[in-house]
Protein backbone atom coordinates (compact mmCIF):
# COMPACT_ATOMS: atom_id res chain seq x y z
CA UNK A 1 0.00 0.00 0.00
CA UNK A 2 2.82 2.39 0.91
CA UNK A 3 4.63 1.67 -2.36
CA UNK A 4 1.39 2.17 -4.29
CA UNK A 5 0.74 5.55 -2.58
CA UNK A 6 4.32 6.64 -3.24
CA UNK A 7 3.83 5.69 -6.88
CA UNK A 8 0.69 7.87 -7.18
CA UNK A 9 2.49 10.81 -5.55
CA UNK A 10 5.52 10.43 -7.83
CA UNK A 11 3.34 10.39 -10.97
CA UNK A 12 1.52 13.49 -9.70
CA UNK A 13 4.87 15.15 -8.91
CA UNK A 14 6.16 14.37 -12.40
CA UNK A 15 2.94 15.81 -13.88
CA UNK A 16 3.15 19.00 -11.78
CA UNK A 17 6.85 19.44 -12.63
CA UNK A 18 6.23 19.17 -16.38
CA UNK A 19 3.24 21.53 -16.27
CA UNK A 20 5.31 23.99 -14.21
CA UNK A 21 8.20 23.89 -16.66
CA UNK A 22 6.20 24.02 -19.92
CA UNK A 23 3.19 26.12 -18.86
CA UNK A 24 0.78 23.71 -20.58
CA UNK A 25 -2.89 24.47 -19.83
CA UNK A 26 -3.27 21.12 -18.05
CA UNK A 27 -3.42 20.20 -14.37
CA UNK A 28 -0.45 18.20 -13.11
CA UNK A 29 -2.59 15.34 -11.71
CA UNK A 30 -4.27 14.76 -15.11
CA UNK A 31 -0.83 14.42 -16.69
CA UNK A 32 0.09 12.13 -13.76
CA UNK A 33 -2.95 9.99 -14.62
CA UNK A 34 -1.60 9.58 -18.18
CA UNK A 35 1.81 8.57 -16.76
CA UNK A 36 0.08 5.93 -14.62
CA UNK A 37 -1.68 4.57 -17.72
CA UNK A 38 1.67 4.45 -19.57
CA UNK A 39 3.21 2.61 -16.59
CA UNK A 40 0.38 0.06 -16.62
CA UNK A 41 0.68 -0.43 -20.39
CA UNK A 42 4.37 -1.29 -19.96
CA UNK A 43 3.71 -3.50 -16.95
CA UNK A 44 0.69 -5.23 -18.48
CA UNK A 45 -1.22 -5.64 -15.19
CA UNK A 46 -2.34 -3.65 -12.14
CA UNK A 47 -0.35 -4.59 -8.99
CA UNK A 48 -2.79 -5.65 -6.28
CA UNK A 49 -1.93 -2.93 -3.71
CA UNK A 50 -2.40 -0.26 -6.38
CA UNK A 51 -5.73 -1.80 -7.34
CA UNK A 52 -6.89 -1.66 -3.70
CA UNK A 53 -5.59 1.85 -3.06
CA UNK A 54 -7.16 3.33 -6.20
CA UNK A 55 -10.48 1.64 -5.43
CA UNK A 56 -10.41 3.11 -1.89
CA UNK A 57 -9.55 6.63 -3.11
CA UNK A 58 -12.14 6.62 -5.90
CA UNK A 59 -14.89 5.22 -3.69
CA UNK A 60 -14.74 8.38 -1.55
CA UNK A 61 -13.91 10.83 -4.32
CA UNK A 62 -16.88 13.06 -3.43
CA UNK A 63 -15.57 13.66 0.11
CA UNK A 64 -12.48 15.31 -1.36
CA UNK A 65 -14.55 18.17 -2.82
CA UNK A 66 -15.94 19.28 0.55
CA UNK A 67 -13.07 21.49 1.88
CA UNK A 68 -12.95 23.67 -1.26
CA UNK A 69 -16.75 23.90 -1.27
CA UNK A 70 -16.92 25.31 2.25
CA UNK A 71 -15.03 28.32 0.77
CA UNK A 72 -18.46 29.49 -0.36
CA UNK A 73 -18.80 31.31 2.99
CA UNK A 74 -15.97 33.68 2.01
CA UNK A 75 -18.12 35.03 -0.85
CA UNK A 76 -21.38 35.20 1.08
CA UNK A 77 -21.85 38.96 0.34
CA UNK A 78 -21.25 38.68 -3.40
CA UNK A 79 -23.41 35.57 -3.63
CA UNK A 80 -26.24 37.27 -1.72
CA UNK A 81 -26.26 40.00 -4.39
CA UNK A 82 -25.94 37.86 -7.53
CA UNK A 83 -27.19 34.43 -6.50
CA UNK A 84 -30.11 34.32 -8.92
CA UNK A 85 -28.08 35.09 -12.06
CA UNK A 86 -25.37 32.65 -10.95
CA UNK A 87 -27.75 29.84 -10.07
CA UNK A 88 -29.83 30.11 -13.25
CA UNK A 89 -26.70 30.35 -15.44
CA UNK A 90 -25.12 27.31 -13.75
CA UNK A 91 -28.22 25.12 -13.82
CA UNK A 92 -29.27 25.88 -17.41
CA UNK A 93 -25.70 25.69 -18.73
CA UNK A 94 -24.99 22.41 -16.94
CA UNK A 95 -28.22 20.86 -18.24
CA UNK A 96 -27.46 22.02 -21.80
CA UNK A 97 -23.88 20.73 -21.60
CA UNK A 98 -24.96 17.30 -20.39
CA UNK A 99 -27.61 17.00 -23.14
CA UNK A 100 -25.37 18.25 -25.99
CA UNK A 101 -22.36 16.12 -25.04
CA UNK A 102 -24.46 13.00 -24.52
CA UNK A 103 -26.42 13.38 -27.75
CA UNK A 104 -23.41 14.18 -29.98
CA UNK A 105 -21.34 11.31 -28.51
CA UNK A 106 -24.19 8.81 -28.72
CA UNK A 107 -25.02 9.74 -32.33
CA UNK A 108 -21.37 9.28 -33.39
CA UNK A 109 -20.97 6.03 -31.43
CA UNK A 110 -24.04 4.60 -33.16
CA UNK A 111 -22.86 5.71 -36.59
CA UNK A 112 -19.46 4.15 -35.93
CA UNK A 113 -21.04 0.85 -34.90
CA UNK A 114 -23.28 0.76 -37.99
CA UNK A 115 -20.20 1.38 -40.18
CA UNK A 116 -18.35 -1.68 -38.83
CA UNK B 1 -22.17 27.28 29.81
CA UNK B 2 -21.41 28.83 26.44
CA UNK B 3 -18.21 30.56 27.49
CA UNK B 4 -16.21 27.43 28.38
CA UNK B 5 -17.51 25.90 25.16
CA UNK B 6 -16.17 28.78 23.07
CA UNK B 7 -12.85 28.70 24.91
CA UNK B 8 -12.54 24.98 24.17
CA UNK B 9 -13.58 25.59 20.53
CA UNK B 10 -10.98 28.35 20.09
CA UNK B 11 -8.34 26.08 21.58
CA UNK B 12 -9.23 23.13 19.33
CA UNK B 13 -9.74 25.25 16.22
CA UNK B 14 -6.08 26.27 16.43
CA UNK B 15 -5.01 22.71 15.54
CA UNK B 16 -5.66 20.97 12.20
CA UNK B 17 -7.44 18.14 14.05
CA UNK B 18 -10.78 19.92 14.40
CA UNK B 19 -11.16 20.96 10.74
CA UNK B 20 -10.18 17.48 9.59
CA UNK B 21 -12.49 15.63 11.99
CA UNK B 22 -15.44 17.95 11.27
CA UNK B 23 -15.01 17.48 7.51
CA UNK B 24 -15.24 13.71 7.87
CA UNK B 25 -18.20 13.87 10.29
CA UNK B 26 -20.11 16.30 8.06
CA UNK B 27 -19.51 14.10 5.03
CA UNK B 28 -20.60 10.97 6.90
CA UNK B 29 -23.85 12.78 7.83
CA UNK B 30 -24.36 13.66 4.16
CA UNK B 31 -23.52 10.13 3.06
CA UNK B 32 -25.93 8.63 5.62
CA UNK B 33 -28.71 10.88 4.27
CA UNK B 34 -27.83 9.82 0.71
CA UNK B 35 -28.03 6.13 1.66
CA UNK B 36 -31.24 6.62 3.65
CA UNK B 37 -32.83 8.17 0.54
CA UNK B 38 -32.07 4.99 -1.41
CA UNK B 39 -29.11 6.69 -3.17
CA UNK B 40 -31.17 9.33 -4.91
CA UNK B 41 -28.76 11.55 -6.90
CA UNK B 42 -30.56 14.73 -5.81
CA UNK B 43 -29.58 14.05 -2.17
CA UNK B 44 -26.02 15.35 -2.50
CA UNK B 45 -23.67 14.31 0.35
CA UNK B 46 -21.28 17.09 -0.73
CA UNK B 47 -23.95 19.77 -0.55
CA UNK B 48 -25.17 18.54 2.85
CA UNK B 49 -21.61 18.49 4.22
CA UNK B 50 -20.98 22.03 2.96
CA UNK B 51 -24.20 23.35 4.50
CA UNK B 52 -23.40 21.69 7.87
CA UNK B 53 -19.80 22.96 7.90
CA UNK B 54 -20.64 26.43 6.54
CA UNK B 55 -23.36 26.93 9.16
CA UNK B 56 -21.01 25.74 11.91
CA UNK B 57 -18.19 28.08 10.86
CA UNK B 58 -20.52 31.06 10.54
CA UNK B 59 -22.22 30.33 13.89
CA UNK B 60 -18.89 30.05 15.74
CA UNK B 61 -17.20 32.89 13.83
CA UNK B 62 -14.38 30.57 12.72
CA UNK B 63 -12.54 31.93 9.66
CA UNK B 64 -12.43 29.69 6.58
CA UNK B 65 -8.59 29.77 6.64
CA UNK B 66 -8.58 28.27 10.16
CA UNK B 67 -10.92 25.48 9.04
CA UNK B 68 -8.89 24.83 5.90
CA UNK B 69 -5.69 24.27 7.87
CA UNK B 70 -7.20 20.95 8.95
CA UNK B 71 -9.35 20.25 5.88
CA UNK B 72 -6.40 20.67 3.52
CA UNK B 73 -5.34 17.09 4.26
CA UNK B 74 -8.57 15.88 2.67
CA UNK B 75 -8.30 18.47 -0.12
CA UNK B 76 -4.75 17.30 -0.87
CA UNK B 77 -5.93 13.78 -1.71
CA UNK B 78 -7.71 15.13 -4.83
CA UNK B 79 -4.35 15.00 -6.64
CA UNK B 80 -3.46 11.34 -5.96
CA UNK B 81 -7.12 10.38 -6.52
CA UNK B 82 -7.02 11.99 -9.96
CA UNK B 83 -3.87 10.01 -10.77
CA UNK B 84 -5.63 6.86 -9.53
CA UNK B 85 -8.28 7.35 -12.25
CA UNK B 86 -5.58 5.90 -14.52
CA UNK B 87 -6.36 2.40 -13.17
CA UNK B 88 -9.96 2.11 -14.52
CA UNK B 89 -8.83 4.01 -17.61
CA UNK B 90 -6.16 1.40 -18.34
CA UNK B 91 -8.60 -1.44 -17.70
CA UNK B 92 -10.93 -0.04 -20.39
CA UNK B 93 -8.21 1.12 -22.79
CA UNK B 94 -9.45 -0.86 -25.80
CA UNK B 95 -12.95 0.52 -25.61
CA UNK B 96 -11.59 4.04 -25.24
CA UNK B 97 -9.32 3.71 -28.27
CA UNK B 98 -12.21 2.50 -30.43
CA UNK B 99 -14.35 5.49 -29.45
CA UNK B 100 -11.66 8.18 -29.92
CA UNK B 101 -13.57 10.24 -32.50
CA UNK B 102 -16.98 10.31 -30.71
CA UNK B 103 -15.13 11.22 -27.50
CA UNK B 104 -13.35 14.17 -29.08
CA UNK B 105 -16.45 15.46 -30.91
CA UNK B 106 -18.80 15.05 -27.93
CA UNK B 107 -16.48 16.74 -25.45
CA UNK B 108 -15.70 19.63 -27.84
CA UNK B 109 -19.41 20.26 -28.43
CA UNK B 110 -20.03 20.16 -24.68
CA UNK B 111 -17.09 22.42 -23.86
CA UNK B 112 -18.31 25.16 -26.24
CA UNK B 113 -21.90 24.80 -24.98
CA UNK B 114 -20.79 25.09 -21.34
CA UNK B 115 -18.83 28.33 -21.78
CA UNK B 116 -21.20 30.15 -24.16
CA UNK B 117 -24.43 29.32 -22.32
CA UNK B 118 -23.01 30.25 -18.89
CA UNK B 119 -21.60 33.59 -20.07
CA UNK B 120 -24.67 34.62 -22.12
CA UNK B 121 -27.19 33.74 -19.41
CA UNK B 122 -25.24 35.32 -16.54
CA UNK B 123 -24.78 38.56 -18.50
CA UNK B 124 -28.44 38.65 -19.51
CA UNK B 125 -29.44 38.34 -15.85
CA UNK B 126 -27.20 41.23 -14.84
CA UNK B 127 -24.26 39.46 -13.19
CA UNK B 128 -21.13 41.61 -12.73
CA UNK B 129 -18.31 41.09 -15.25
CA UNK B 130 -16.06 39.68 -12.52
CA UNK B 131 -18.68 37.04 -11.76
CA UNK B 132 -19.09 36.24 -15.47
CA UNK B 133 -15.34 35.73 -15.88
CA UNK B 134 -15.25 33.47 -12.81
CA UNK B 135 -18.22 31.54 -14.19
CA UNK B 136 -16.87 30.88 -17.69
CA UNK B 137 -14.60 27.92 -16.76
CA UNK B 138 -17.14 26.37 -14.33
CA UNK B 139 -17.32 22.96 -16.04
CA UNK B 140 -13.65 22.04 -15.65
CA UNK B 141 -11.80 20.61 -12.70
CA UNK B 142 -10.93 23.11 -9.91
CA UNK B 143 -7.19 23.71 -10.50
CA UNK B 144 -7.68 24.41 -14.24
CA UNK B 145 -10.75 26.56 -13.63
CA UNK B 146 -8.86 28.69 -11.09
CA UNK B 147 -5.97 29.14 -13.52
CA UNK B 148 -8.31 30.16 -16.37
CA UNK B 149 -10.29 32.60 -14.19
CA UNK B 150 -7.09 34.24 -13.02
CA UNK B 151 -5.84 34.73 -16.59
CA UNK B 152 -9.19 36.25 -17.62
CA UNK B 153 -9.29 38.69 -14.69
CA UNK B 154 -11.93 36.86 -12.65
CA UNK B 155 -11.61 35.68 -9.05
CA UNK B 156 -9.91 32.25 -8.77
CA UNK B 157 -11.52 31.41 -5.40
CA UNK B 158 -14.96 32.37 -6.73
CA UNK B 159 -14.30 30.19 -9.78
CA UNK B 160 -13.66 27.29 -7.39
CA UNK B 161 -17.13 27.84 -5.88
CA UNK B 162 -18.74 27.91 -9.35
CA UNK B 163 -16.97 24.65 -10.16
CA UNK B 164 -18.26 23.13 -6.95
CA UNK B 165 -21.89 24.20 -7.49
CA UNK B 166 -21.72 23.02 -11.11
CA UNK B 167 -20.43 19.66 -9.91
CA UNK B 168 -23.19 19.31 -7.32
CA UNK B 169 -25.93 20.26 -9.81
CA UNK B 170 -24.50 18.08 -12.58
CA UNK B 171 -24.24 15.10 -10.25
CA UNK B 172 -27.80 15.70 -9.03
CA UNK B 173 -29.44 16.27 -12.44
CA UNK B 174 -27.27 14.24 -14.82
CA UNK B 175 -29.29 11.03 -14.71
CA UNK B 176 -32.61 12.82 -15.30
CA UNK B 177 -31.35 15.02 -18.15
CA UNK B 178 -29.81 12.03 -19.94
CA UNK B 179 -32.97 9.96 -19.53
CA UNK B 180 -35.09 12.87 -20.76
CA UNK B 181 -33.12 13.31 -24.01
CA UNK B 182 -32.77 9.55 -24.57
CA UNK B 183 -29.02 9.01 -24.09
CA UNK B 184 -28.73 5.36 -23.00
CA UNK B 185 -25.19 4.44 -24.08
CA UNK B 186 -23.03 4.23 -20.91
CA UNK B 187 -20.06 5.68 -22.76
CA UNK B 188 -22.03 8.73 -23.92
CA UNK B 189 -23.59 9.14 -20.45
CA UNK B 190 -20.14 9.12 -18.85
CA UNK B 191 -18.77 11.65 -21.34
CA UNK B 192 -21.74 13.94 -20.67
CA UNK B 193 -21.36 14.10 -16.87
CA UNK B 194 -17.56 14.23 -17.05
CA UNK B 195 -17.68 17.18 -19.48
CA UNK B 196 -20.40 19.11 -17.66
CA UNK B 197 -19.59 18.27 -14.05
CA UNK B 198 -15.86 17.27 -13.96
CA UNK B 199 -14.78 15.29 -10.86
CA UNK B 200 -18.14 15.08 -9.15
CA UNK B 201 -19.80 13.87 -12.34
CA UNK B 202 -16.99 11.32 -12.65
CA UNK B 203 -17.42 10.18 -9.03
CA UNK B 204 -21.15 9.59 -9.54
CA UNK B 205 -20.58 7.85 -12.87
CA UNK B 206 -17.97 5.53 -11.29
CA UNK B 207 -20.50 4.54 -8.63
CA UNK B 208 -23.12 3.67 -11.22
CA UNK B 209 -21.17 1.95 -13.99
CA UNK B 210 -17.42 1.47 -14.53
CA UNK B 211 -17.55 2.16 -18.27
CA UNK B 212 -19.42 5.42 -17.64
CA UNK B 213 -16.84 6.31 -14.98
CA UNK B 214 -13.91 5.74 -17.33
CA UNK B 215 -15.45 7.83 -20.09
CA UNK B 216 -16.26 10.54 -17.54
CA UNK B 217 -12.64 10.67 -16.40
CA UNK B 218 -11.45 11.03 -20.00
CA UNK B 219 -13.98 13.82 -20.56
CA UNK B 220 -12.77 15.54 -17.37
CA UNK B 221 -9.16 15.64 -18.61
CA UNK B 222 -10.00 16.50 -22.21
CA UNK B 223 -12.49 19.23 -21.30
CA UNK B 224 -9.90 20.83 -19.01
CA UNK B 225 -7.48 21.20 -21.91
CA UNK B 226 -10.15 22.28 -24.45
CA UNK B 227 -11.70 24.86 -22.13
CA UNK B 228 -8.31 26.39 -21.32
CA UNK B 229 -7.70 26.81 -25.06
CA UNK B 230 -11.26 27.85 -26.04
CA UNK B 231 -12.36 30.27 -23.29
CA UNK B 232 -10.20 33.24 -24.38
CA UNK B 233 -11.39 32.82 -27.99
CA UNK B 234 -15.08 32.39 -27.07
CA UNK B 235 -15.05 35.41 -24.72
CA UNK B 236 -13.57 37.51 -27.54
CA UNK B 237 -16.46 36.42 -29.78
CA UNK B 238 -19.05 37.18 -27.09
CA UNK B 239 -17.75 40.68 -26.41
Amino acid sequence: MLVAFTLLLLFQLAGEAIVGLTGWPLPGPVLGMLFLVAFLVVRGAVPEPLEKLSAALLQHLLLLFVPAGVGVIVYAALLAREWLAILVALMVSTTATIAVTGLVAQALLRRQERGQ
Amino acid sequence: MTEPFFRLWTYLAATPLLGLALTLVAYLIGDAAYRASGRKPYVSPVLIAIIVLGALLLATGTPYQTYFEGAQFVHFLLGPATVALGVPLWRNRHEVKRAALPILAGVTAGSVTAVISAVVIARALGASEQTVLSLAPKSVTTPIAMGIAEKLGGLPALAAIMVLVTGVSGAMMGRYVLNAVGVRDWRARGLAVGTAAHGQGTAIALNVNETAGVFASIALGLNGILTALLVPVLLQLLR
